[in-house]
């Protein structure tokens, strides 16, 4: 075959994968978007889930429980997760730093349904009941590899000469980390939470066994609480036209929200540039 | 004499404590899953693995059509996905100006960020009547002769959750492939370039066949996220236990059988053979995991 056409060929299979993706993308947003915006009221934000079969009602337990839970996961993990990538960096060449690293290796790339399983068998089975505080606990436990990478990359990115300075200055170590160290690496460490949350905010998978989902409003975390996206799986399955109707509408908050926290991560980097 | 400070002694301690407690639940993660799976595991051992029925009335388990499902659709996403990625990240490393640039990357970013359960809604109610009504009668006039393409078509079916999953893996292809193209010298373009290669030879000698490597662990980590992938799938792929060579038939993966039946499971070999197969899970994903990091790391040592 001739090489200028072979080359025309090349370059038309590219521009057409291009325009797929672009496509597909903008097909799904502007649908969700569409099909939201349409099927959204007040009443969503507002009112619990009607009884089965009944018209109306909303998903304020949902959008509540949400937050609730992914704060709360937040709440554990991000103490946790920081504290570990502070030894991962600090520590590098010690070999359980190695083993560390691997094993959250290991967990980043573990399924979700698979961590709500464990946490199923770690703390459902044991306290006899599917809590908020369990899918807290599931959640974390996908944000910890996420956090604590970035924060070990964003510390071992900081030149050692301000690390040095710090102790030439005669402080401690730990005021070094916490006071030096850990401040120049915010905006990285905070970008790096923000897209976590992002991810978390739109899992279901690891709720499903853990939060269970709630019809109405859960009294404490000890008890079953519901989550949008898992209202969304309920609801779009359901043979209800009005809860496949809320379905969508859960769906455009859903992705307005997480659109909302990738947008502010942008930000951040681009003012730290 | 000043009184001795320890605090940088229990800075440490404290350190050490967290990634201890980070390492614990990777540990017990394992454990939690093997004493779950054991009832499973010690009545079927390795007879899960081929046996086809999964009837819980009966309490008769055998893991093979989710492990089919899971490989069918797996293969099939990645047949979908895997020449449009590579064309997306040779299109962002050699072709498109600044703008576009950042346009495409900033579809690829949203692509990845969409949640799960909103990819499982549009392929119910967008998704499944398309393949129905138009792309599964095409494919059955023009293929129909094939096995693979006999039946009635459902729209939830394999094909539609291989078509989801195949959007969902694209930015995990794209963006990995998207860096080893990136981290190309340019003295090996420019040279090709020189010779009076066209852009397409240029690719192919300069940059695809140095990344070669790179490019298959960018497939298999795409693979391993088709393979653990389970809201979007269960809400597609219609959630039968089946071996069937048409993709027009419901089936069911390992990650979306534990999904639709883990609740239910109230026996407790049903609910460890349903354990078991979250561990196959997740020693697949693990495997295809550890593989795909191996071969990056051997990648920048050779360079």
């Amino acid at each position: 075959m001739n090489r200028k056409l072979k080359d025309k060929i090349f370059r038309f299979i590219i521009y057409i994968s291009v325009c797929v993706v672009v496509f597909v993308f903008l097909f799904i947003t502007i649908y969700v978007v569409y099909k939201g915006f349409s099927s959204i009221n007040l009443d969503f934000f507002i009112r619990l889930p009607k009884p089965v079969g009944e018209k109306g009602g909303g998903m304020v337990n949902a959008i509540v429980g949400s937050f609730m839970i992914v704060c709360l996961a937040a709440l554990f993990s991000v103490p946790l997760s920081i504290l570990t990538g502070i030894y991962l960096s600090e520590y590098k060449n010690e070999k359980f730093a190695n083993v560390v690293r691997s094993a959250l290796e290991i967990l980043s790339g573990v399924p979700s349904i698979i961590i709500g399983i464990f946490v199923y068998g770690l703390v459902v089975v044991p306290m006899k009941r599917f809590s908020l505080l369990a899918g807290s606990i599931a959640l974390s436990i996908i944000m910890l590899p996420l956090i604590a990478k970035t924060t070990e990359e964003m510390l071992n990115m900081i030149p050692l000469s301000i690390k040095e300075a710090g102790l030439a200055l005669g402080l401690k170590k730990w005021k070094v980390v916490f006071y030096i160290l850990l401040n120049t690496a915010k905006p990285g460490v905070l970008t790096g939470i923000l897209l976590s949350l992002a991810r978390v905010f739109g899992e279901t998978a690891p709720l499903l066994f853990t939060s269970f989902g709630n019809r109405f409003w859960h009294r404490s975390i000890l008890e079953p609480a519901a989550a949008l996206p898992l209202q969304i799986f309920v609801y779009a399955i359901a043979p209800y036209d009005d809860w496949n109707r809320q379905a969508w509408a859960g769906a455009f908050v859903l992705i307005v929200l997480v659109c909302i926290l990738i947008f502010l991560s942008r930000r951040l980097i681009l003012k730290y540039k | 004499m000043r009184k001795k400070d320890y605090s940088d002694k229990v800075f440490e301690v404290i350190l050490k404590l967290s990634a201890a407690i980070s390492l614990s639940i990777v540990i017990l993660l394992v454990l939690v899953l093997i004493k779950h799976s054991f009832l499973s595991i010690k009545t079927f051992k390795l007879r899960f693995f081929i046996n086809t029925v999964w009837d819980p009335v009966f309490e008769k388990f055998g893991a093979l059509p989710f492990i089919y499902g899971t490989l069918l659709t797996s293969f099939l996403a990645l047949v979908i996905s895997v020449p449009i990625s590579i064309s997306i990240a040779l299109f962002l490393s050699e072709f498109a100006e600044r703008k576009l640039k950042e346009f495409l990357s900033v579809v690829i970013t949203l692509l990845a960020a969409i949640p799960s359960v909103i990819y499982g809604l549009w392929g119910i109610f967008v998704l499944a009547p398309i393949m129905r009504n138009y792309v599964g009668p095409i494919l059955q006039k023009f293929f129909g002769f094939l096995p693979f393409f006999q039946g009635n078509i459902y729209g939830l079916d394999y094909l539609s959750a291989s078509v989801v999953l195949s959007i969902m893996i694209t930015p995990t292809i794209s963006s990995i492939s998207k860096e080893l193209f990136d981290a190309v010298p340019k003295n090996l373009k420019e040279a090709a370039l020189a010779l009076g290669a066209t852009k397409y030879e240029m690719i192919k000698i300069s940059v695809l066949k140095t990344t070669k490597v790179g490019i298959i662990a960018a497939i298999l980590l795409g693979l391993g996220r088709a393979i653990g992938e389970t809201m979007a799938v269960t809400m597609i792929i219609g959630n039968i236990p089946n071996i069937s060579l048409s993709l027009f038939s419901s089936g069911a993966t390992l990650a979306s059988v534990i999904a639709n039946e883990f609740a239910e499971a109230t026996e407790d070999l049903y609910l460890s053979s349903l354990y078991y197969i979250g561990l196959v899970l997740f020693l697949v994903t693990l495997i295809l995991n550890i593989i795909s990091k191996f071969l990056i790391k051997h990648l920048s040592k050779t360079k």
